[in-house]
This record gives C-alpha cells, structure tokens and sequence, in this order.
C-alpha cells in the first residue's frame, strides 16, 4: 500500500540529509509503528507519504515514494487526499471549520461527494467515534482528547485507504489516549484502513502494532519486523521491554498481561525486597516535621534556592477556588508543598491542573482561598519578585521565550532575575552541552527548547519550580535526562509541582501524587498508595508485579542486585 | 428528518442569509427615523429575537460587542456635541464651558462655549440612530454564523470564501496568543500589564500566527483543498472571456451611468457585463468538482423571517415620506417627541421571527456549561 524505494530527503539548506536510504513496504490493512529518538527524521518520513514532503516543505527526494501506486512527485497532496489522511501533530491546526459536523465533511466536500452519499459517512463516523453527542459543538470547546478524535474522523470519512498520524497520544491523559487508540484499532479490523503512526510513549501503543519500524538514529537505514524483534534491538522501548530485558525473557513481553504471565519467578525473586523510597534517592522533607538542616543547608547557599525560606512550605493552597465564565474550574483545593518534595498532579485533560499552577505564579486569580509561595501572595507581588520565589515553565515552553539567539535569551534572563551575568549561559551549557550561542530558540529540538525553558527560569533560582506538561514530545532519552535534572534540583532542597499525564514520570519522580477531578483533590498520597490503587494512573511495573508497590525497572534493577 | 430544516442545529434550521436580510432590513428601517421611540422599540426587537434565538457559541456573544460599540458611538457623538459646538440654533443653555479662542483662519470651529439642550438632543437622537444600526448588525451576527453565510457563495468563489472564513478565525486566535504571552512575561519577571508588554510580545505572537496559517495551509492541502477538476480548455477559454469582458462593461456602464453623455448606453452596457460576468463565475464554478455537505436551504419560514424584515424597512419608508414630522421629531423647539401608532406597530413585525423560528435550537444552547467545563486546562 506504501511502498518506500531508497528514499532520501534533504531539506533546503541543510548539509546533510533528513533521512536516508529508506526502503520500507507497509501492506494493506496493517498498522505500522515508526519509532525512534528525536530528530531522526519520524515525521519526515510520515510527511513523504502524504506529499507534503517535498511538495508544500521544500526540499529534495530522492528515490520513490508510492501511495496505491500513485507516485507522490507527480501527485501533489490535495490529489493525494482520497487515499491517504494525515493527523498533524496538533490537531488544533488542522481545523478549517468550526463545527464538528462541518469538519467531517469539509474533507469530502473538497473530493465532490455525493450530498448523500457525505450525509452517510458524516453520520456513520459521529457513530464510529463516538463524537455524536458533540455535533453540532463549535470545536473550540472541546477538550483535548475530542479534538484528537475530531481530527481522525475529519480525515476518515473519504474512506482513505492510509492514515498517516503523528503523536496521536501524546497530548491526551491516558484515558483518552485509550479511547482514540481504539478507534485506530477498529478500524484496521473493521475497515482494513492501513496506518502508519509515530509515537514517543511507546508504553502506550506497542501492543497495537502489526509491525514496528525503527528508525535507529539519523540518517540510518530503518529497520522493520515485528514488534518483538524491534523491541529488542531498539534503543527506545517501553518500560514493560525494559523489565523483560532485565529478567531475560524472550519473546519480549510487549503487554502488561504477556509480561505479568510470566512474571512469577521475578515475583517470588523480589518476594523479600523492599522497593526503594519512589521518587528521588533522597528522602522527601516532610513539611511540619523538623529537617536535617546541616549538610543541604551548605549546599543551599551555593547553588540552591535564592529566598531562604525560615522553615515555612515552599507553597500552601488552602480551600483555594477559581471560577471562570461561570464554571467551577477548581474548588475547595488543599496543597503543602514541601521544599525539596516533588509533586505530580495528575488527572483527565481539563481537570484544573493547570489552572491550579496558574493561581501558583499568580496568572490566574483565586475567587475563594488563600494561596502563598513562600509567605507571599503570588497575585499580589509584583512579577519582579515574584520569579525569586516560584518559576512555572509552562506547556508551551516556547511562550517564554522571546529572543532571536540563545545568547540573547539567556542575558535577559540575567537582567530579568537581577542575576549576575552569565548564570543563565552557565546553566545552559549544563543542560544543554553543544548548543552554541547564536542558535535561533525555534531551531531547538522539543526538548532542548524545554531545556532552554528551564534554565531561564531556574536563572533566578525559585525555591518552587512548576513544570506543565514536560514530556509532550520528548523522547525516552531526554525524558531521562529531564528526571536526572529535576532529581537532582530535588535535591539541592528546590519543591517541584509538576502536572502531567504520563504515568511512568510521575512513577519515576513524584514523592506524592494529587489527583484532580473536575476541580477538586480526589487523592493525595504517596506515589506508590496512588497509583497502586488506580488502574489507569498506574505505571506498568506496577501493574505487572501488582500487588506488590514496585513502581519503577530502576527500583527492580536496585533490588536485584 | 426529512424535509425538516430545523435538524440542523446551531443556527435554529434557518438559511443564515434570511437572519442577515432580517437584521439589515431592520437596520435600513433605523437609518429612516430619529424618533428615541422608534429607534428604542426596534433595539428591543432585535434584542428580543437574539435572546431568544442566540446559541452558546462563540459568534453569538458578538450582540453584547456591538451594543458596546453603539453604546460608545452614542457617548462620542455627545462628546463632539459638547466639546464643538453644535450648528442646531438653541436658546435653553445647560452649562457653558470656557470657551477657547482659535486663530481666525479656523473660522467655523468652535472650542467649548456654551452647550444648549437643543444642541445635546439633536446629538443624542443622531447617535441613536447609528447605534442602532450598529446593534441591527451585531444581531446578524450573534443569530448567524457569517462562516455559514460565506458558504452559500458560488462555486467559483467558494475558495476565495474560505480564505476568509480562515482570516475570520485568525483574529479571535491572534487575541488569544497575545492574552498567553503577556501573562507568560510575569513568569519571566517583566511586569504583564502595560503597552510596551504587549509591544514587546507583538513579534512572538506575529511569528506563531504565522506557523499556524502554513500549518493549516498543510493541513488543508492534505485534506484535498483545491483539487481541480478537467475542464476542456474552450470551456476555460469561454470564461476567463465572459470574466474580463463582463467586469470590462461593469466598468464601462458605471462610467457612462456617471457621466453626463453616456445617459443612453450607460445601462445597457452595465447590464450586459453583470449578466456576462455572472456566466463566467458560473461557467468558472465548473472547474471545481466541490460539493456541499447539507447547504442551508430557503424554506417558507426563512423567506417569512426575510419578509418580516423587509415589511418593517417598507413600512418605515413610506412613513417617513407621508409623516416627516412624526419620524423626525423637531428639537427647535424642544418637543416631547411622540410614539407614531403606525410607524411602531410596523416596527413589531419585526418580532415574527422570535415566534416563527423554534427558540433555544436543539444543538449546543442545551448545555451551556459542561460545553466550558471541557476546555483544556
């Protein structure tokens, strides 16, 4: 159905090539995963199949691409458009309606449909997706996880033979990742629609795959099996692929229930172990009990916090609530956090998590409660002072950041948090080793840009760092160095809140997790209590050597040895 | 629902064009009369009709804007009133503001002075008259999406209406991006209120603006946007010569209608090139193989709610020709104006639409607030 023929992309300007030498055959009615780090050229490769590459990006291909045998140099996209849908990475972007009605048909109407025959699709999709409910709402107020199932069904309804999907989960809580990842699953049995789909949280749709290709790093020759072969060769995998590695099963275990089959003998291994404290090695600082001060009192005059705070919660959040337009976004909301204590709020898209990091930086104003960060008020500090004792790095890292080269970003940021010149650089080049300073912050990575992010914000060294939505994009790699760092600002003695939906970072960091729903705390304990006790916020590790509280590979890895 | 328009919810099942002739009508029927009477009871129609018809979506808070706007046209044309001076002759003074003196080549100016009752009233009435227009096209737009409207283009112009559908939703998007990224300069320290805040982030917001319309660009493409269909080429030929010639004798005829010798071809030869360009865009509408997904059609009821409109501009027409005096209540002398009996109830026609069209549409008014609960966080 697709068929790459010794493809290489080189983009306009760029010395080497985007991809190279891809030969790749993906069959009727067969879903394909593309896998591999950052920047190896995923969405490139998803980008040739629609013609979008090279036809709307610029740039050179060289060898074959074909689409149901149609060649994509001589079909432009819009003559593509009846046999392949592409879902963009933001599907926001891909709306020209603004109607969810609208949207499914805008599509057909463009192919010239039929009147009846885009009345019968429109409604057999509302009814496949299951947006009926939602027809005739303006897209704008849909939460996220809608919006994704608009965008599929927008691309459906001309009954395309290939769907092309970037990152179709990784915005989504894993509720509504299920949800749409069941769609696709349906309609590879149903409808015998081939996709071909990139997505960085492998623990998610690995088990969906009829085969996986493998892009390993950039530039290289993809590899394409099953996905057990892959697995075990690839160097990003899911955590499920990580404990099967270190317990020496073969096949692979690609879900939870094939691993969890064979897990009795690691389970009767780990029978007398403890797991380690979840989170960081170092212990969380419990807030009304007395610290060990001494040794990280040192330290915290170094490099740590800028406000030393006598004692007191780095944040506290009392029966806080916000109305907006009328609707309760967040109600009666009770939160301590603790210095040096990482946090991870979690809950469904739209829960009032990221209203409640809002009323923290004092973006959003409280219409019940009390909030105070460090003693202050954040609503009524001025911003100045404000940055010394909370930084957020919002879910858009790209709102911070202004300037046209790194350098200049970074001398801002001094001047901005009154810090001596070259504190933000030297933070970079921590964070960052090998980006120089004439970068243009759009050219980062997704990561380095969130890295860029953090270190302009940490410039002024908030006792309270907040973090929205950090892993959205970043593969397994600099999801890693992303822990490494928090863990170890964790342990100069700074708080962390971050809001996410990933399952397995919280796992990893988070000494409590808080539950939102529809505004409101649910549960609020340590990580290992909260996600043991809920299936769908639950890492895999957990699930896997269930009941047992073990949330990591890291902490099996520990015990084992 | 067969044969039933009303099942298409948002717009209560009516063709939008017949809200827009509604409110238009409406509006030409403003522009006839100055009597605070009149202009009032017609404010309460349309404001009637839209909150009973207006749905939950975003274009529907556009009525509240306008009457924001023909609120602050009103206070200006006050102002100017006071401030310069009116030309209405007045003999009952309310207060008089210091005067100040100007050179004398701007004779005919006046600064201040003294601000008579006649003056301000003549004022008021005239801004009435503006504001109410402005309301009667802030109702068009809370009861009919003007995406919709656009729509109904023809075939030939439908990619040219997308275009604009598209630059309608960049601003309220633009707004947005500017709202994130001025609140984000707090997080960077920099205060968030202010001009040079929103100077400063103008650039960044420009920039995403910009990747978001190649985004959709792409995205529209992909999705088929477009696409040609073959047409033989004496088919092309044939309208890009009834298209240029048609706008040539548009062009033409217009100019021999204004000019004083071409009295005897000037309509001849305007309306042959309408007729002629017209062909073309039907003949050009050929070359897109589009289709419409349920397009709204005119059904009895949208050509009654059109009509009630259109009945209400009449009436007020041939009112203010039979009963100046009546529309055009007199400030010199200061007068009470009167309600004229006929002229209002002209006016009430233009609550058929509140009655005809069933109110609160099935679609998204039913569930208001589970409709902002779900925005993202």
């Amino acid at each position: 159905m697709i068929r790459f023929e010794n493809v290489s992309v080189t983009y306009d300007g760029a010395a080497e090539p985007a991809v190279r030498g891809v030969d790749l055959e993906v069959p009727e009615g067969e879903l394909v995963l593309l896998v591999g780090p950052s920047g190896v050229g995923k969405s490139t490769v998803l980008g040739a199949v629609s013609g979008l590459v090279p036809h709307f990006t610029g740039g050179t291909l060289r060898g074959r691409v074909t689409v149901a045998g149609r060649d994509t140099r001589t079909h432009k996209p819009r003559e593509l458009a009846d046999v392949v849908g592409t879902v963009g990475q933001d599907p926001l972007a891909h709306f020209v309606t603004d109607t969810v009605e609208d949207e499914l048909a805008y599509g057909m109407e463009s192919l010239g449909l039929a009147p009846e025959v885009m009345r019968r699709r429109v409604e057999e999709t509302l009814d496949l997706l299951g947006l009926a409910a939602l027809r005739d709402r303006p897209i704008a107020t849909l939460s996220g996880g809608q919006r994704q199932r608009v965008a599929i069904g927008s691309v459906l309804t001309p009954h395309p033979k290939v769907l092309v999907l970037d990152e179709p989960t990784s915005a989504l809580d894993p509720a509504a990742a299920e949800e749409v990842l069941a769609v696709l699953q349906r309609l590879v049995h149903d409808l015998g629609t081939t996709v071909l789909l990139a997505e960085h949280r492998l623990e998610r749709v690995v088990q969906y795959a009829d085969r996986v290709a493998l892009l390993p790093s950039p530039g290289a020759a993809p590899v394409l099996g099953t996905p057990a072969e892959v697995m075990a060769l690839s160097p990003v995998f899911p955590p499920v692929v990580d404990l099967g590695r270190l317990a020496g099963w073969s096949p692979l275990p690609l879900t939870v229930r094939d691993a969890r089959r064979r897990a009795g003998e690691l389970r009767e291994r780990l029978a007398g172990r403890e797991p380690a404290p979840g989170g960081p090695p170092h212990a969380p600082v419990e807030a009304p009990a007395p610290r060990p001060r001494v040794p990280v009192r040192r330290f915290l005059r170094r490099r740590g916090p800028a406000v030393a705070e006598a004692g007191g919660p780095a944040a506290e959040v009392r029966g806080l609530g916000v109305r907006r337009d009328r609707v309760r976004a967040l109600h009666g909301v009770d939160l301590t956090v603790a210095a040096g204590e990482t946090i991870a709020l979690m809950g469904r898209n739209g829960a009032g998590k990221s209203t409640l990091l809002g009323t923290l930086v004092g973006l959003v104003e409280p219409s019940a409660g009390e909030v105070r960060v460090g003693g202050a008020v954040p609503r009524r500090t001025p911003p100045r002072e404000l940055v010394r004792r909370v930084g957020l790095v919002p879910q858009e890292p790209r709102d911070l950041l202004y300037a046209d080269t790194v350098a200049a970003e970074c001398a801002a940021a001094d001047h901005d948090a009154a810090a001596p010149a070259g504190t933000c650089r030297a933070l970079v080049s921590e964070l960052l080793p090998g980006v120089t300073d004439a970068t243009h912050p759009r050219d980062l990575s997704e990561g380095q840009r969130l890295a860029l992010a953090l270190a302009v914000v940490l410039t002024a060294r908030p006792p309270l760092l907040l973090l929205d939505e950090p892993t959205r994009g970043l593969d397994y790699a600099a999801k890693a160095r992303l822990v490494a760092l928090l863990r170890s600002l964790a342990a100069e003695g700074h708080a962390i809140v971050l809001a996410t939906h990933d399952v397995e970072l919280a796992a990893e960091l988070a000494h409590r997790v808080v539950l939102l729903a529809e505004g409101e705390v649910i549960a609020d304990g340590a990580t290992a209590e909260v996600v043991v006790s809920s299936p769908s916020f639950a890492p895999q590790v957990t699930k896997i050597l269930a009941p047992r509280p073990w949330l990591t590979v890291a902490q099996v890895r520990e015990a084992l040895r | 629902m067969p044969g039933e328009p009303a099942a298409r919810g948002a717009e209560g099942g009516l063709h939008p064009g017949a809200w827009w002739l509604w409110a238009l009508c409406l509006g030409t029927a403003a522009t006839r009369t100055t009597n605070p009477l009149l202009l009032g009871l017609l404010l309460t129609v349309t404001g009637y009709v839209v909150a009973s018809h207006r749905t939950s979506s975003p274009w529907s808070r556009s009525y509240a804007v306008f009457l924001r706007l023909g609120l602050a046209v009103l206070v200006l044309r006050l102002a100017f009133a006071v401030v310069l001076g009116s030309p209405i002759p007045g003999t009952h003074t309310l207060l008089t503001l210091p005067e100040v003196p100007l050179p004398h080549w701007a004779q005919g100016i006046r600064l201040g002075g003294r601000v008579t009752a006649e003056g301000v009233l003549f004022a008021l009435y005239d801004g009435l008259r503006l504001a109410a227009l402005l309301v009667c096209v802030g109702a068009a737009n809370a009861l009919a999406n003007p995406a919709r409207l656009l729509k109904s283009l023809p075939g030939a112009l439908y990619e040219a209406g997308v275009a604009v559908v598209v630059a309608l939703t960049f601003a309220p998007h633009l707004i947005a991006d500017a709202r994130r990224l001025r609140a984000a300069r707090r997080l960077r320290g920099r205060p968030d209120r202010g001009l040079r805040g929103l100077l400063q982030v103008a650039l960044p917001v420009l920039e995403g603006a910009l990747e978001r319309s190649v985004a959709l660009a792409a995205a529209m493409d992909a999705r088929g946007y477009g696409r040609t269909a073959d047409v033989p080429a004496p088919v092309r030929r044939t309208t890009a010569a009834l298209t240029l010639g048609g706008l040539l004798g548009v062009c033409a005829g217009t100019y021999g209608l204004l000019t004083a010798e071409g009295g005897t071809y000037g309509l001849p030869v305007l309306l042959a090139g309408a007729a002629a360009a017209l062909a073309g865009l039907w003949l050009g509408g050929r070359r897109s193989p589009r289709t419409r997904y349920r397009p709204d059609t005119w059904g009895p009821r949208a050509l009654l709610v059109a009509g009630s409109g259109a009945a209400v501009a009449v009436a007020m027409t041939l009112a203010a020709s039979a009963d100046p005096a009546a529309l055009h209540p007199g400030v010199v002398p200061l007068v009470a104006p009167a309600l004229p009996l006929w002229p209002a109830a002209a006016v009430l026609l233009g609550l058929l639409p509140a009655f005809l069209v069933p109110a609160g549409s099935a679609g998204p008014a039913a569930h208001p607030l589970d409709t902002a609960k779900e925005q993202p966080s």
